[in-house]
């Protein structure tokens, strides 16, 4: 099928504004929005710039707006978006070139929830034992593979960006529901801050954009219970 | 554009599992990872199934079990005393990894829990045990984000997006390396006393391959361009189970779980082949017979694949064992795997072959294994040879965090006792100018201008007809001939993007040059090999020749860039070379 592709150009210290370019290409309609990427980086215009590395959804390099949503190029089919497609670098961080964002500030947040294992004393020989239910309490949030699309997605990180974001909360849920975790009261401690988890609206936004399917919101609310009843 | 110096006392290049443990083990040294990805979007996050530890949580196991069928899944090329510490090993990492938080699945009583995974036994052979330790499907995701979280703690120190391009060694000891920043596109030189290599694989060199487009074999063929020779390239190995034309990998857990392989006439075929242990044999004869299944006309209607059968297995097992490969299955097919069959067919997987190393990483550059000091290897890029000519499943996450450690381990060593070496004045610039050259577009001798894509697609393409799982001395110089065409072209690629900032134009121009490196030792590598052994299959040498063939290949590029071979001897301590039988 043919497509037309629109993609949001800009290049730092080059242009001043971002602008538009238009490709016209076949595709198949099973094709990835990675594969029509592709098919214009290498036989139309080289200079079309994104990341991009497993290609099947769990790298989390290619993720961007298509059609004004936030999804991973590697996990949408054209047939899902449609001959007419648009893609956008995502929102809220400074574009380096055309789809890649500058990623640091959303890692200085990620790194500032503590997002490693603390357990206090020496550990056994072997392993520490985890039931089955205990480890099912914190599934949901191992699968994030930290691509941006939830941050990026919401209209409350957008005008502040000092909010830890999405993300980040799901990765600190990660440790702070994990039964050998013992570190809780520093990680909830930082979440409370002014640019904690209380700034979440509950808006869903995450939720719609996360490409793991994680239930980003339960996981929010879930922090912000525990932070009530840490406090009670 | 004036280089940029850095001075660290070591600098691992690869964020993967083997660079990562490697850093952790270096902890409180003065140690630069860089990596061409940020370290989170490395390839060991797409590993699924497990990693293999005779833990014994489920029933009896012994890791000299977990040796003999990692010796005889390699067709008796592995170095068995490297073997030895693989399989011993394997047990303390995985506790390492759940001690550092690693979520593994759990069975009722709180252990790690474990399932069958391809050519993992127990009593030598008798039948499939349960070894490989999992997280759902997720399993190389977990082990990378673990790694990675130790790293923030440890506060490894990250320079993301820097592209390695050169190995620096001076008077017969390693100096350093230069690096790309991918950002802005300034040349770097790190001054380093060691430095390691884990940049994993290169099955992009394949047209259908699950490997990610990152893996264009960087790192070997950085190496081989600086001398050193590269081990047993004729071996590379081909998943059975890769989404049919996607080449996305489908764990070999879903048949450790109880998938079958069907062909198109329904039959469970693997009942020919292995009638021991039909569809968890090892990777290299499973892929053999998928493709036996292909030419004799037994595909799924004739086409180029089979069916992977989970449907017996119930929506239970399926959603809680194997969540993600049910995500990409609807995802790319939209198949539900609970009710219908996946096609798959083989994907290039895995290179056994690589830089060649000790047990201690450091790289060896003769039959006789010398050292090059400062060097190390581990991972997907080196060859210890704890694979031979077939690696089995779950032993890639082991070989990343057992020998990524003891790299880190010896070199830690290595820079207490040495001063560094010294850099030449001019070092890095000749590779900057070749860069500028290519990045302008002032590349070529004024031959037709040559586009990355083509070559590189039709590099894919033939080597995938010419050089995968069956091999013949006609196919393979075939193939030497279109190499040779495809590097002379090489020399007139002319890119589009002018700019410095962010440049993948220029990446990707950089990268064909590394896969034809590594497809031109691999084809040279199997010509020569006249026997068939793992995943090197030979139609004109069907059978294993233990007396002529009984040894590890290493090619060198010579002056004048022909490919010369020199061959060293397998160690062997336990476990004689039997006939294979599954």
């Amino acid at each position: 099928m043919h497509i037309r592709l629109r993609v949001k150009r800009f290049e730092a210290g080059k242009d001043r504004e971002p602008y538009w370019s238009e490709y016209g290409l076949e595709v198949e309609a099973t094709d990835r929005v990675l594969d029509a990427l592709h098919r214009v980086k290498w036989h139309q215009d080289g200079t079309l710039t994104f990341r991009r590395s497993c290609a099947h959804g769990v790298c989390g390099s290619d993720a961007m707006l298509i059609n004004g949503r936030n999804r991973l190029a590697c996990k949408v089919l054209i047939r899902d978006v449609g001959d007419h497609i648009a893609v956008e670098p995502l929102r809220g961080y400074p574009v380096i070139r055309d789809l890649v964002v500058d990623q640091s500030a959303f890692f200085r947040k990620y790194e500032s929830v503590q997002p490693y294992l603390v357990a206090d004393g020496e550990p056994p020989a072997r392993e520490r034992r985890q039931s089955p239910a205990e480890r099912e309490r914190f599934d949901d949030t191992t699968k994030c593979i930290l691509c941006m699309a939830c941050t990026t997605s919401c209209p409350v990180f957008w005008p502040n960006p000092e909010y830890v974001g999405p993300a980040a909360i799901v990765n600190a849920h990660r440790f702070l529901f994990d039964s050998r975790d013992t570190e809780k009261e520093g990680r909830l401690a930082r979440l409370n801050a002014g640019d904690g988890v209380w700034r979440c609206r509950t808006i869903f936004n995450c939720v719609e954009a996360c490409p793991r399917e994680i239930n980003i919101t339960r996981a929010i609310g879930e922090v912000k219970k525990a932070l009530l009843l840490q406090k009670g | 554009m004036a280089l940029v110096y850095h001075q660290h006392e070591v600098v691992i290049v690869g964020a993967g599992g083997a660079g990562l443990m490697a850093a952790l083990a270096l902890r409180g040294r003065d140690v630069a990872v860089l990596s061409k990805l940020h370290p989170v979007r490395s390839h060991t996050g797409a590993a699924q199934g497990g990693i293999g530890a005779a833990l014994g949580n489920m029933e009896e196991d012994h890791w000299e079990w977990h040796m003999f069928d990692t010796v005889k899944g390699s067709d008796y090329l592995a170095d068995q005393d490297a073997v030895e510490i693989l399989a011993r090993e394997a047990v303390e990492t995985v506790m390492d990894l759940e001690h550092w938080g690693l979520p593994f699945s759990r069975t009722p009583e709180g252990k790690i829990a474990q399932r069958k995974f391809g050519g993992h036994t127990k009593e030598y052979g008798k039948e499939a045990v349960r070894r490989s330790c999992y997280a759902a499907d997720r399993t190389g995701h977990m082990i990378l984000q673990t790694c990675y979280q130790q790293g923030i703690r440890h506060q490894v120190k990250y320079y993301n997006e820097y592209m390695v391009v050169e190995l620096l060694v001076e008077s017969g000891r390693t100096a350093g390396v230069v690096a790309v920043s991918i950002a802005d596109g300034q040349l770097h030189v790190f001054h380093a006393k060691a430095v390691l290599f884990a940049t994993g694989g290169f099955g992009r060199m394949y047209e259908v391959t699950s490997n990610a487009h990152a893996l264009t074999g960087d790192g070997v063929a950085v190496a081989w361009q600086a001398g050193v020779p590269i081990e047993d390239m004729e071996f590379f190995q081909f998943h059975p189970t890769g989404i049919y034309r996607l080449g996305i990998l489908i764990t070999e857990g879903a048949r450790g779980e109880g998938g079958k392989l069907l062909n198109g006439k329904g039959e469970r075929f693997m009942e020919r082949y292995a009638p021991s242990m039909l569809d968890l044999a090892p990777r290299d004869i499973i892929s053999r017979c998928i493709y036996r299944e292909l030419r004799e006309g037994r595909g799924i209607h004739g086409q180029g694949y089979v069916h992977l059968d989970l449907t017996h297995l119930g929506a239970k097992v399926i959603h809680e064992k194997l969540p993600d490969i049910t995500d990409f299955v609807r995802t790319y097919l939209g198949i539900d795997p609970v009710k219908e069959p996946i096609p798959v067919q083989p994907t290039a997987h895995y290179a056994m072959g690589g830089i060649p190393t000790d047990m201690w990483g450091r790289v060896v550059v003769d039959e006789k294994n010398k050292i090059l000091p400062g060097f190390y290897a581990a991972g997907e890029c080196a060859c210890v040879s704890v694979h031979g000519a077939n690696r089995l499943g779950t032993n890639s996450l082991v070989d990343i965090l057992v020998f990524g450690r003891r790299a880190g381990r010896d070199i830690a060593r290595y820079v207490g006792e040495n001063e560094y070496p010294p850099l030449a004045p001019h070092a890095g610039e000749a590779t900057g100018e070749r860069l500028a050259r290519l990045r302008e577009g002032r590349n070529g001798s004024g031959g037709r201008a040559e586009s990355v894509a083509d070559l590189r697609e039709t590099l894919q393409r033939e080597m995938m007809e010419k050089a995968s799982v069956f091999r013949t001395s006609g196919l393979l110089a075939q193939m030497s001939e279109k190499l040779f065409e495809l590097r002379q072209r090489f020399q007139n690629v002319v890119i589009q993007d002018r700019s410095t900032v962010f440049n993948t134009d220029l990446m990707e121009a950089l990268e064909l040059g590394f896969l034809l490196d590594v497809a031109e030792a691999t084809v040279a590598a199997a010509l020569a090999r006249s026997e068939s052994r793992g995943a090197h299959f030979r139609e004109d040498f069907p059978q294993r020749d233990d007396q002529n063939w009984l040894k590890h290949s290493l090619a060198y590029r010579g002056a004048d860039g022909k490919i010369e071979f020199k061959y060293k001897p397998v160690t062997i301590t336990r476990f004689e070379p039997k006939e294979r039988k599954y």
